[in-house]
């Protein structure tokens, strides 16, 4: 790695610069990562609460504490806010924005402007989805046809919304690749970038290749709603089963999106915390890219009892095997990384052995999911929302905890509590399990997804998920009390407090505006710790 | 409760053979990793701040074994469920036919010697059934746990299963796919009724059933029919508007029609409401109701109109 380089220029924290204004008009990464993170957390805690309400009206079989329609509403916008304004955006435009030109030894992205101009059609976005809160969508957030296409509520304003995030997504992919290509460090080769810059790369290809097709969906389901165009109407010779499969042409590798960059964070977190070199590292950079190639080919998994053809869904299941293969080969990975290590158990390496646990869980059971005669009975069940969130809680959100708790020091050059941050972990960590795991053995039961009552046999196991959501959600509370307490206090944060060898860690805490004072000279890999014997084959 | 429920048709054994055996393989592998996520965590956790670690960067052998091993496994899983579902997705020659027809939010079960039932499936032990399934609206999922089968049904187009069911008993019939507001009340029932029953009621009403039916007071009757006929996916007791108007204190009640007319919720105005849902639409309520003329006797709608009468 580069030595520090001597400071020529006189040291400006990237967030010495005050005023409201500093801020609308910045083209810095970090300050526009900065933006993308407090708007997806806010969107985070909404969304949580949201599901908070929904477990609590679920711990009765009676709809009591909410009227039916009232908890479809809520299913539809906890879904909707989760997957497109928290967890797709997520870690790629917050993480990605402060850590890409960083880890490459950039001073900025390739297009700054443009970064600066993708978040604003964030913006254009929330607030169109806000005004459609006025009257809500109850589709859940799958919009399926023909049901939104004729329901009373408002499902225009809501895709509309989503539409128009779609472009942030497609522009902040195509910046990221571009600036990935063109803006690294003399010296940082392709087989010496951190692995979050693999994952970030695999996820932005996804992003400018899928996310159009999203768009395109939701537009003509506008169009169906608003013109009377039967696309999906069969009454007018359309197709609601087009629907399903231009929808999950998007949202399987959407699934990918959310994940492949907290597979990216966990393999900088564990190397740094083990202080061992990551192993098997080609696997794991090919491995994401390979993940993503996949990812295009197994959407229709979702629909096995959709009313495809058998051979559709027996194609579509071989190919989701496949996709296991390299989800498996990175868990191996991060085991091996333990090995003969130093371990210390910081709180961003608890959240990221518990991904690995967590993710362990979620892929196995997505397992049963992709074997046909096993999907049959499970789908649509409470089987896959537990499968679902072990990825997308267990897996991206343990991965976007951990990845605020390891940078954090970097980011705003302060510190948080330490002891609180291992509580509020451990909290996170059994509540979510309490929480989700029973779901595994409703949804085997047969109790069917988005029920807002149920039959009295299933009581016992939900209301036992309504009180880990509430551990849940205390550990989450005292997570983010800690973190902005942390901001407000004197400790400064070192340049380095991990003796990581990542680039980012080479420059003050926080970083300079330009970053580097002077673009650093690449000369050996990240993941260079530990002792190195012999010459390494 | 056991973990998975009762396997009542022929199919789910095979289905719990598959699902049996991904969960061993899938505990094998947990077990596996948290015990050796646990075990590294323990013993290499960081004693002294300058311990020396070793610089190891792959090890091509482990690297195979554990891409290949899964490998083999994954495919061996993916065709186990492939054979299993080719037997779920082909009907014997000799299965009878029975129509489904899924309606926001009632089924409605067409059979092959023209008798008709809502919401209640009677099928014959031990004798192959092939549900022929289309919807009049919205996409729904015709899901029965105890036998395994699941199944989307959508409008404009005919999709299938079926099933051999193997016990006696009766079983719960869920719609799977979110259909709107009442899709958790979209419930049905199976009743897998032994040959000598299921003639019986072939010939007439449900004999056990009929004789219980007859006998039963009108409000209880009334209560009855108005659980298993599928009014409660609508219409509430308690005063909440779930989709309909609420049957509490209905009956006597008056109020404004769609056109501005008001009404008297009396007999005569109930009995239309149930033959007739489209002539009268409350105001404030959306014209969904289907018309029960031909599910309902009059008998059983003086039923339900007693059983109204008794919910103020």
């Amino acid at each position: 790695m580069a030595n520090e380089s001597v400071a020529t220029n006189v040291y400006v924290p990237y967030l010495e610069q005050k005023g409201f204004m500093s801020w609308l008009v910045t083209t810095d990464h970090k300050r526009i990562g900065i933006m993308y993170l407090i708007s997806i957390s806010l969107f985070f805690l909404i969304a949580g609460i949201i599901a908070l309400l929904m477990r609590f009206e679920l711990m009765t079989p009676m709809a009591d504490f909410v009227s039916p329609h009232t908890y479809n509403v809520l299913f539809t916008l906890h879904g909707s806010l989760m997957v497109f304004f928290f967890i797709v955006p997520g870690l790629a435009a917050s993480f990605g924005n402060f850590l890409i030109p960083l880890m490459i030894g950039a001073p900025d992205v390739a297009f700054p402007k443009l970064n600066l101009g993708s978040y604003y059609i964030y913006i254009a976005g929330t607030i169109i989805v806000l005004y459609a809160l006025l009257q809500p969508a109850d589709t859940g957030w799958t919009f399926y046809t023909p049901y939104s296409a004729t329901t009373d509520t408002d499902v225009v304003m809501i895709t509309f919304g989503v539409f128009v995030l779609g472009f942030s997504s497609i522009l902040t992919g195509m910046n990221f690749i571009v600036t990935i290509h063109k803006m690294r460090a003399p010296g940082m080769t392709w087989h010496r970038l951190p692995l979050f810059i693999w994952a970030s790369y695999a996820t932005a290809v996804l992003q400018l290749l899928a996310t159009p097709v999203v768009g395109i969906t939701l537009l003509l389901l506008i169009a169906e709603r608003s013109l009377g165009v039967g696309f999906f109407d069969p009454a007018k010779g359309g197709d609601p089963v087009l629907f399903q499969n231009f929808f999950w042409f998007y949202s399987h590798p959407a699934v990918y999106i959310m994940i492949i960059p907290a597979m990216g964070v966990i393999s900088e977190i564990i190397p740094v915390f083990a202080r061992k070199p990551i192993f098997g590292y080609k696997a794991i950079a090919y491995s994401s890219l390979g993940i993503a190639f996949i990812s295009f080919l197994v959407w229709a998994h979702h629909m096995f009892t959709s009313g495809i053809s058998e051979v559709a869904a027996t194609i579509f299941s071989f190919l989701t095997f496949l996709v296991a293969i390299p989800t498996a080969i990175k868990v191996f990975n991060w085991l091996a990384t333990l090995y003969k290590g130093s371990i210390e158990l910081h709180s961003a390496m608890l959240y990221a052995l518990g991904f690995v646990f967590l993710f362990t869980i979620g892929g196995l059971t997505g397992v049963f999911l992709g074997a046909l005669a096993a999907d049959i009975h499970l789908h649509d069940t409470y089987f896959v929302v537990a499968h679902m969130h072990y990825v997308m809680i267990g897996g991206t959100v343990m991965g976007f905890f951990g990845a605020l708790h390891f940078w954090y020091p970097k980011w705003f050059g302060k510190m948080f509590n330490e002891s609180v941050a291992k509580l509020s972990w451990f909290l996170v960590f059994v509540g979510f399990n309490i929480t989700f795991f029973p779901q595994f053995f409703l949804g085997i039961q047969g109790m069917p997804r988005r029920y807002a009552t149920y039959p009295e046999e299933f009581q016992s196991l939900m209301a036992l998920s309504t009180y880990g959501s509430w551990i849940l959600g205390l550990g989450v509370l005292i997570m983010t009390v800690n973190l902005i307490k942390g901001l407000f206090s004197d400790e400064k944060a070192p340049q380095n407090p991990y003796g990581s060898l990542s680039l980012e860690w080479q420059v003050p805490s926080p970083p300079p505006t330009l970053n580097f004072d002077k673009i650093p000279e690449v000369t050996d890999w990240t993941y260079g710790y530990g002792k190195k014997k012999e010459v390494d084959a | 409760m056991t973990w998975i429920p009762e396997a009542a048709s022929n199919l789910a054994g095979k289905v719990d053979g598959v699902i049996l055996v991904i969960t061993l393989i899938s505990i094998f592998f947990f077990v596996l990793i948290t015990a050796v996520l646990i075990y590294f965590a323990v013993k290499y956790r960081r004693k002294r701040d300058d311990e020396e670690t070793p610089y190891i960067t792959g090890n091509e052998p482990l690297e195979i074994i554990w891409t290949v091993i899964p490998s083999i496994l994954l495919i061996l899983l993916f065709v186990y469920g492939f054979v299993v579902y080719k037997d779920m997705r082909t009907p014997p020659k000799d299965a009878v036919d029975i129509t489904v027809t899924g309606k926001q939010w009632i089924w409605t079960f067409d059979y092959y010697n023209g008798k008709k039932s809502l919401n209640e499936l009677y099928v014959k032990q031990n004798v192959p059934v092939r549900m022929i399934m289309r919807a009049d609206d919205v996409l729904h999922s015709f899901f029965i746990p105890q036998f395994r089968v699941k199944q989307d049904i959508l409008p404009g187009r005919y999709t299938q299963l079926w099933f051999t069911p193997t016990k006696v008993g009766t079983y719960d019939l869920y719609c799977a796919e979110y259909c709107g507001t009442g899709h958790s009340q979209m419930l049905g029932k199976v009743i897998v009724l032994s040959p000598e029953a299921y003639d019986i009621w072939e010939k007439g009403i449900g004999v056990d059933e009929g004789d219980a039916v007859a006998s039963l007071p009108p409000e209880e009757l009334g209560e009855k029919l108005y659980k298993e006929k599928g009014c409660n996916a609508c219409h509430s007791l308690d005063g909440s508007v779930v989709i309909g108007p609420s049957f509490k204190g209905l009956f006597g009640k008056t109020g404004t029609l769609e056109d501005g007319s008001t009404y008297v919720a009396d007999e005569n105005y109930i009995i239309k409401s149930i033959y007739e849902p489209q002539a009268e639409i409350v105001q404030g309520f959306q014209p969904v109701m289907p018309s029960f003329k031909g599910i309902l006797s009059e008998g059983e709608v003086d039923a339900l109109i007693a059983y109204i009468k008794t919910l103020k």
